[in-house]
């Protein structure tokens, strides 16, 4: 392999996927390595799939794409031990094509994608472990491979090698990733009847509902659970800042496994058969933890330079979308016959700061830290909250102004009056 | 608490274990046994991978490995891991993830 390309994209994930494809259409000699069997094998996601950031790159994905249900219900859920307080939004105009998302299973969808990426005309070329990227002093000008003689040079590298980008890390370009930074998720995929569950979340066939879960499941710790209808399977995880994991010192499986029991979720997935159990990191450290995103030969997208939106639970959307602009950025240069340098490939930042990216994770840069430093947002109000609906729902002939008072007692005693100010305070700054 | 074994849980899933190359490994194991006293690889790994044994030594076995990088990460006192993937097409094949 002593070819030399136009690009060269490491990863055949959403990120990697988006911008092979991009380059490969416009022309451009791409090579991308992937080190799973197939596209799709070392990745995970929850997953849902919105259509915005995919029509922009294949407007036509719905006649063949694997997806399994287009999403007309989501809820919110706030737990405590033994109850929850939950607000739903259904519409019907969710049911109105084209649909604005979908639950997919990873695994199928992004070998759907790479199917399209080498129509295209990319080249790929799985089972093989880009090893360290090739310099020539500041300049990446390829990459090593395990592969015997596996040297390959380009013009560009595109780094979408994933949250975990040991590449950057060797390379110099990003430190490591600290625990305040990135959560840890884990979950199952439990495998029923399309009917059964049709009946269990009340939709019809082909329409999906999405429960996203937060307070006691997660014991203490920052972060939110999650349960997707897919076709004739759930997926059900959590996941929590990994610096909470560490200090708390909680063991990933046995969290999902009293998630699981929780009297509200239990009935859910009851009789479903256990197919896998998947792990995964998600860069959520926000605006302020982002790595540089270019250097001379090479640009960084998806996860692996942290685009990921944790308070709307946005990420592949975002990977397919850097992944893009990294293409077209390139392919721009390409035509202008500019060479790959630092200072050209600064036209990505600019395509990124312009967009609802970096708008979106300028907007929500604090969140972090709000919540770092405040989990009572994670574990006393939960329970408040899920006490107060308890004590109103409950009819015991004290009357209801008797009850006002016993929660607004209630929530002084736990936070007290400035408490309570602060916490209100916080919560406007963190999206205002 | 629910007993549950890690082990049920991986059996779920499909993997290419590359006997004798394993991708992680701790750098030096004196400083996990007589240094390290939070072992939080031991109780924070979700596939298991990290066992506490009796004389405060660590065992890493990395067959049931999910390739998150959390042990490569919590580490952050002795840096003591040192993680790479594996060789391509080995490790984890998730049939759905």
């Amino acid at each position: 392999m002593d070819e030399k390309f136009d690009a060269i994209v490491v990863g055949a994930g959403p990120s990697g996927n988006a911008a092979a494809y991009t380059l490969a259409k416009a022309g451009l000699k791409v090579l991308q390595i992937e080190r799973g069997e197939y596209p799709g094998s070392k990745n995970v996601q929850g997953a849902i799939l919105y259509s915005k950031a995919l029509e922009e790159i294949i407007p036509d994905f719905r006649d063949d794409a694997p997806l399994e249900r287009h999403v007309i219900e989501q809820q919110m859920w706030v737990l405590d031990d033994e109850s929850y307080v939950g607000s739903t939004y259904r519409s019907a105009e969710f049911n109105k094509e084209p649909y604005n998302r979908y639950t997919i299973v990873r695994a199928q969808f992004d070998k759907w994608f790479s199917k399209r990426v080498q129509d295209a005309g990319a080249l790929l070329v799985c089972e093989t472990t880009v090893t360290n990227l090739i310099m020539d002093g500041q300049r990446v000008i390829g990459v090593q491979t395990d592969r015997e003689g596996g040297s390959v040079y380009a013009d560009v590298v595109i780094l979408a090698d994933g949250v975990n980008s040991l590449l950057a890390k060797k390379a110099g370009f990003h430190a490591e990733l600290e625990p305040k930074d990135v959560a840890l998720a884990v979950k199952e995929i439990h495998f029923m009847p399309e009917e059964t569950i049709q009946s269990r979340f009340n939709i019809a066939e082909g329409e999906g509902v999405v429960i996203e879960m937060a307070g006691k499941i997660t014991q203490g710790m920052m972060g939110t659970g999650f349960l997707y209808t897919n076709k004739d399977s759930l997926t059900i995880g959590v996941g929590c800042m990994l610096s909470d994991f560490k200090q708390q010192k909680i063991t990933p499986y046995l969290l999902l496994e009293q998630m699981k029991a929780h009297p509200a979720i239990k009935p859910l997935i009851e009789g479903g058969e256990m197919k896998e159990y998947t792990a995964h990191l998600i860069p959520e450290g926000g605006y302020k933890a982002m790595p540089k995103l270019y250097g001379d030969g090479w640009m960084i997208v998806g996860d692996s330079g942290m685009f990921v939106n944790a308070v709307h639970r946005e990420g592949s959307n975002l990977a397919m979308t850097t992944g893009r602009y990294a293409a077209e950025t390139i392919i721009d240069l390409k035509e202008k016959k500019l060479p790959m340098s630092a200072r050209n490939l600064a036209l990505y930042q600019g395509r990124l700061e312009d967009s609802f990216v970096m708008k979106d994770l300028k907007k929500y840069k604090n969140m972090p830290e709000i919540f770092h430093k405040n989990n009572q947002f994670f574990t006393t109000y939960p329970e408040l909250v899920n006490r107060a609906a308890h004590t109103m729902l409950t009819v015991d002939g004290v009357d209801k102004k008797t009850k006002e008072r016993e929660i607004r007692k209630s929530f002084k005693q736990r936070r007290s009056l400035f408490g309570l100010m602060g916490d209100a305070f916080k919560m406007w700054r963190a999206f205002e | 608490m629910i007993p549950v074994k890690v082990e049920e849980k991986l059996f779920q899933n499909r993997y290419r274990v590359d006997s004798g190359r394993p991708h992680i490994n701790i750098k030096n194991p004196a400083t996990c046994q007589s240094e390290c006293k939070t072992q939080e690889c031991t109780i924070c790994c979700p596939a298991g991978c990290y066992t506490a044994e009796g004389n405060g030594q660590v065992v890493l076995i990395t067959d049931g490995c999910l390739e998150c990088g959390t042990c490569r990460i919590i580490c952050t006192t002795y840096r003591n891991v040192d993680w790479e993937y594996p060789r391509g097409g080995y490790g984890i094949l998730f049939k759905f993830g």
